[in-house]
């Protein structure tokens, strides 16, 4: 079954509408909630993992965007500059899904991007600013 | 059958000198035995790569016209503030000096993005640096302010030196409280939640020397790309320490002072670096290769992971007390693995220095050593070792008159 991550960001008039809800029940998609920042009259913004049948995911999309959610694909976010980058490997101790990761035999770092959930507990830990999110 | 350094230095020249690396003298030594491999080799090349926080410049930016006394006054690179009390165009950056009107910790953690180890990272670089230095104005210094954009390329000398360096083991630090808690060993999170450490272990130079037998005052190195020497024996140099049977210390103990001309060091090994909550530093690429003049020379180089012993350390309470305390001893093949177990659990490691950068420097100067564009120096004295009695002070601590 397809499984994608995105980020919803949408205006505080949606705020109290239960999104992910709809998506559920009129689509028939399972949604995983990987993070949350919804905070009454501001704008809402929330990383999920929804899986379903191509066609429901196409038609959750849809139906997202005709309420005036903004859905962007949630490996957009982190950036990881790897010219900034010194492999030291301090991120990798942090990374709760193992999206940095250490090559043991060389100990290079390496960056899975479909692992990465957006959790920035990275962003503050590399001393060299190597890793961004972009909204 | 030993060998001097005016031999060694004969081979490079004529491009026949033996070098490998500290990780590749190993396996040299499995195969031919040592006292082959003594014979054959000629040079074994070290590297490390960390945050050093005890780095610094110092720079002469040429007169004004009209001039002025920086010295006494204050002076500025990008906003971040330089010691000015040494003569009247000297300046002096440390790095971990952070602008006046940073928030530090004001804002927790404070974020530090910006400090003299990325000033010196950016001068190297060749970008223009804003200059603002403001005096008091004498008869023969006549201007009181002045603000304009320097470059490494035309003032007249930029110097690294840099008091304390390469320390020759680190702790491992964790943190027992519940609370997560940011360090100059990086963001430690509570209960034992990550390990951090900061040595490139067998690549390490002071590791592979541990008695320091060819590394002195005087012993030309690579440092931060260029050359550079060993100044003197760095602060907190702390050789009388608990070794092992191999002579490898467990605990923190010798550094070096380093000093080499910044305009012919490179931006990627000196690094502006940032520690959450801590503050701003930089990362200091070193390299330093090891004559083997002898037999016990080479069996020196040939230290392991396995063989380097490091004590964890809680930083929620025992560093910031002073406490002796440590939660155990591990090795540094245990913590390249990627976890360790303390108190019985196991926690994932990280490094805060690059062994891969190591790595890349020991093989940069191996390369340099066989083209002959390295020779190595004899270092004209010695850095104290375990015969000079030094014992580590704390800070006296007496009450103060109020006056
Ligand atoms: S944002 Fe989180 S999941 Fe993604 S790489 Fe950083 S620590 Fe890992
Ligand atoms: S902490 Fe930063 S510099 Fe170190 S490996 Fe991770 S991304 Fe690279």
């Amino acid at each position: 079954m397809p499984k994608k991550r995105l980020v919803l960001t949408f205006p505080s008039r949606l705020v109290d509408q239960p999104i992910t809800y709809f998506l559920i029940k009129d689509h028939n998609l399972m949604v995983n909630i990987l993070r949350a920042n919804v905070t009454p009259k501001e704008e809402g913004r929330l990383v999920i993992e929804i899986s379903g049948k191509k066609n429901d995911i196409e038609s959750g999309m849809t139906h997202l965007n005709e309420i005036g959610v903004n859905v962007k694909p949630l490996t957009k976010d982190v950036r990881w500059y790897k010219e900034r980058c010194t492999q030291c490997g301090a991120c990798t101790s942090i990374c709760p899904t193992e999206a940095f990761f250490v090559n043991r035999e060389d100990m290079s770092v390496s960056f899975k991007k479909e692992k990465c959930i957006a959790c920035e507990l990275c962003i503050p830990v590399c001393p060299y600013r190597a890793v961004e999110v972009l909204f | 059958m030993a060998k001097t350094i005016a031999e060694i230095n004969e081979k490079i020249k004529k491009g026949k000198a033996v070098v490998v690396t500290a990780e590749e003298i190993n396996d040299i030594v499995r195969e031919k035995g040592e006292k082959k491999a003594a014979s054959e080799i000629d040079v074994v090349t070290t590297g490390t790569f960390g945050p050093m926080c005890s780095s610094s410049a110092y720079l002469n930016l040429g007169h004004s016209k009209p001039r002025i006394k920086i010295g006494g006054g204050r002076a500025y690179l990008n906003d971040v503030p330089v010691y000015t009390g040494i003569a009247a165009v000297d300046v002096y950056i440390g790095a971990t000096a952070m602008p006046d009107d940073d928030p530090r910790n004001a804002v927790f953690p404070g974020a530090f993005r910006y400090g003299g180890g990325h000033v010196i990272e950016e001068l190297v670089a060749g970008k223009d640096i804003r200059f603002s230095a403001t005096s008091y104005g004498t008869d023969c210094y006549p201007k009181k302010s002045i603000e304009t954009y320097i470059n490494i390329k035309n003032i007249n000398e930029a110097v690294l030196f840099n008091p304390r360096n390469s320390y020759q083991n680190y702790n491992v630090a964790v943190n027992l409280s519940d609370r997560i808690i940011y360090t100059y060993m990086g963001t430690l999170q509570p209960n034992l939640g990550n390990a951090n450490y900061c040595s490139a272990g067998q690549l390490s130079p002071l590791l592979n020397d541990p008695y320091y037998r060819t590394i002195g005052i005087g012993t030309r190195i690579f440092l931060g790309g260029g050359v550079g020497y060993v100044a003197w024996n760095g602060t907190q140099h702390n050789p009388c320490v608990s070794r092992t049977k191999n002579g490898v210390p467990r605990v923190p103990a010798g550094t070096i002072a380093v000093i080499g001309n910044l305009k012919q060091m490179n931006p990627s090994l000196l690094r502006g670096t940032t520690l959450t909550g801590y503050g701003a530093t930089l990362s200091v690429g070193i390299g330093i290769p090891i004559p083997i003049l002898t037999e016990e020379i080479l069996r020196f180089t040939t230290v392991k992971d396995e063989d380097i012993f490091t004590q964890v350390v809680d930083y929620s309470d025992a560093y910031p007390q002073g406490k002796p305390d440590t939660l155990g001893e591990v090795n540094y093949a245990q913590l390249r693995s990627g976890k360790i177990t303390v108190q019985g659990k196991e926690i994932k490691t990280a490094s805060l220095s690059s062994y891969v950068k190591a790595r890349e420097i020991a093989e940069t100067l191996k390369n340099w050593i066989k083209k002959g564009d390295f020779l190595l120096s004899e270092h004209v004295a010695d850095l104290p070792s375990i015969e000079s009695e030094i014992t580590f002070k704390p800070m006296p601590s007496k009450s103060v008159k109020k006056v």
